[in-house]
């Protein structure tokens, strides 16, 4: 092969760092989903879990708008007949009171880092 | 014809991820050993072919000289071209640079056009230069935002590239810039193969096929983070990743199709990448026009591959043959006169050693 000295360096280069993924766990734990901790007082949510994994964010984020800047305070869940303030820390944080052991759990597993917490505070 | 040909082969393998993953729920198929086989061949497939290319003889100094080279003449002495018409290693390693990060020859991109009559009119045309630019990085960003999913912890540079990507804090999830950009840039590449004229006739199946492949990955993408009945759930789909990374795969329950569809695609495009065109990441720092010094006249270049050549010079030429080019009548440089005479007491032998040569 010509200029050996030039392409297998390129070529080691180019399997490390394809392969990164599989290097870099090297050594580390057997990964498994976190386990969140679900309040014991209550056995649903406002709406279905299938609902809230898929949309919580979109929620908060309409809850916002409609909240500051429309006005509306409160919402009616279908789900339980009965209607929750539009508030973050008053009814989600009610009960999911631990950030850390409920929201940080999987947003810190696919590192998303909500701006929620730009402007609230963690009860 | 060729780009529909392309577009339903695209479907079909979308269908085959549908019907297998989804309907027919092969999940260990299509989540754990396709894509094992798909990097697989990839990564050697890439290095085979390479290899090859490392192994092919360069003979001559063949670099695409775009300027005045650096000893031509006296009075291009202080004008030499640099980058363009690199004489020295440190020209080529500038003009690859420029070359692998900034895509320098589409930069050079001309076009030409009639005016008014028989006038020819040359004009710079950048469009695809600016849009291959903005597709090959944002598809760099991607790319490494997905190792969020193939690490844990989650290396914090990873985490400021999502951060940066969805400054704009648009929808919620936020909508990360590299995907609206992506979009419009493969846009740009599939309708330019599309409408314009000249480059529609030389398209091929082997250019729109991955064309539409990279968008149909990109869109199952979007679906899945943005619109509400595609949407997956993240966490299996890290244990799976996760499980794929660590060699201890699961298919975890939960995993939506789409995400199945998505996945086939990239090893597809895996799996496709060492025999096509896609190659180039391999070959924009093996193009023998790019890479060498533009030094023929500075230092002797040896064939590498049958050197020392043989030849046979005129000498030796008419040394063999002197005889026979003297009888008919042939002028030889070198007078026949003593071999003459060796020669006429003796001819018969002579010729019997010709003949056995």
């Amino acid at each position: 092969m010509y200029d050996a000295n030039k392409i297998i360096p390129g070529l080691i280069i180019f399997a490390l760092f394809m392969t990164f993924p599989f290097w870099y766990n090297l050594g580390a734990e057997a990964y498994s989903t976190p386990e969140l901790e679900l309040p014991e007082d209550y056995e649903r949510c406002i709406e279905s879990t299938e609902f809230m994994r898929a949309e919580h964010m979109n929620m908060l984020d309409e809850w916002r708008d409609l909240y500051v800047r429309e006005g509306y305070q409160e919402y009616w869940s279908e789900l339980k007949q009965e209607s929750y303030p539009m508030s973050l820390t008053k009814t989600c944080m009610y009960c999911h009171s631990d950030k850390e052991e409920f929201c940080d759990r999987c947003h810190n597993a696919t590192a998303v880092d909500p701006y929620c917490w730009d402007c609230h505070i963690e009860p | 014809m060729k780009a529909i040909y392309s577009l339903i082969l695209v479907v079909a393998l979308i269908l085959i991820a549908m019907i297998g993953a989804g309907a027919m729920g092969m999940g260990a198929l299509f989540g754990v050993i396709i894509p094992y086989v798909a990097v697989l061949v990839f990564i050697v497939g890439f290095v085979v072919r390479v290899v090859q290319w490392g192994k092919t003889p360069v003979p001559f100094r063949i670099p695409t000289t775009c300027g005045q080279a650096r000893k031509s003449l006296p009075m291009f002495k202080d004008k030499w071209n640099r980058l363009d018409n690199p004489g020295t290693k440190l020209g080529v390693v500038g003009r690859m640079f420029f070359e692998v990060f900034l895509f320098r020859s589409l930069f050079r991109n001309t076009k030409v056009e009639l005016h008014q009559g028989p006038h020819i009119a040359y004009s710079s045309s950048k469009w695809l230069w600016i849009f291959a630019l903005i597709f090959h990085y944002t598809f760099l960003v991607i790319f490494l935002r997905h190792m969020r999913f193939f690490t844990e912890p989650v290396p914090e540079i990873f985490v400021t590239m999502d951060h940066m990507d969805s400054m704009f804090q648009i929808l919620s999830p936020a909508l990360y810039l590299s995907s609206v950009l992506i979009l419009v840039a493969l846009g740009y590449l599939l309708l330019r193969r599309l409408l314009v004229p000249t480059v529609r006739y030389i398209s091929q199946p082997a250019d729109y096929f991955p064309l539409f492949l990279i968008i149909g990955i990109v869109i199952s993408g979007m679906l899945m983070r943005y619109i509400g009945a595609f949407k997956t759930d993240l966490m299996p789909v890290k244990e799976l990743a996760m499980g794929l990374v660590q060699f201890s795969p699961t298919v975890p329950e939960g995993i939506g199709t789409t995400f199945f569809v998505h996945l086939f695609l990239v090893s597809v495009l895996l799996i496709y990448f060492p025999f096509s065109k896609l190659m180039h990441l391999g070959g924009v720092f093996l193009s023998p026009t790019r890479n060498l010094p533009n030094d023929s006249r500075e230092k002797h270049h040896e064939n590498p591959w049958n050197y020392p050549v043989k030849f046979h010079s005129y000498q030796s030429y008419e040394d063999e043959n002197r005889a026979v080019m003297v009888e008919s009548g042939l002028p030889v440089e070198k007078p026949l006169e003593e071999k003459a005479e060796e020669a006429s007491g003796d001819e018969t032998p002579d010729e019997n050693a010709e003949k056995k040569e």
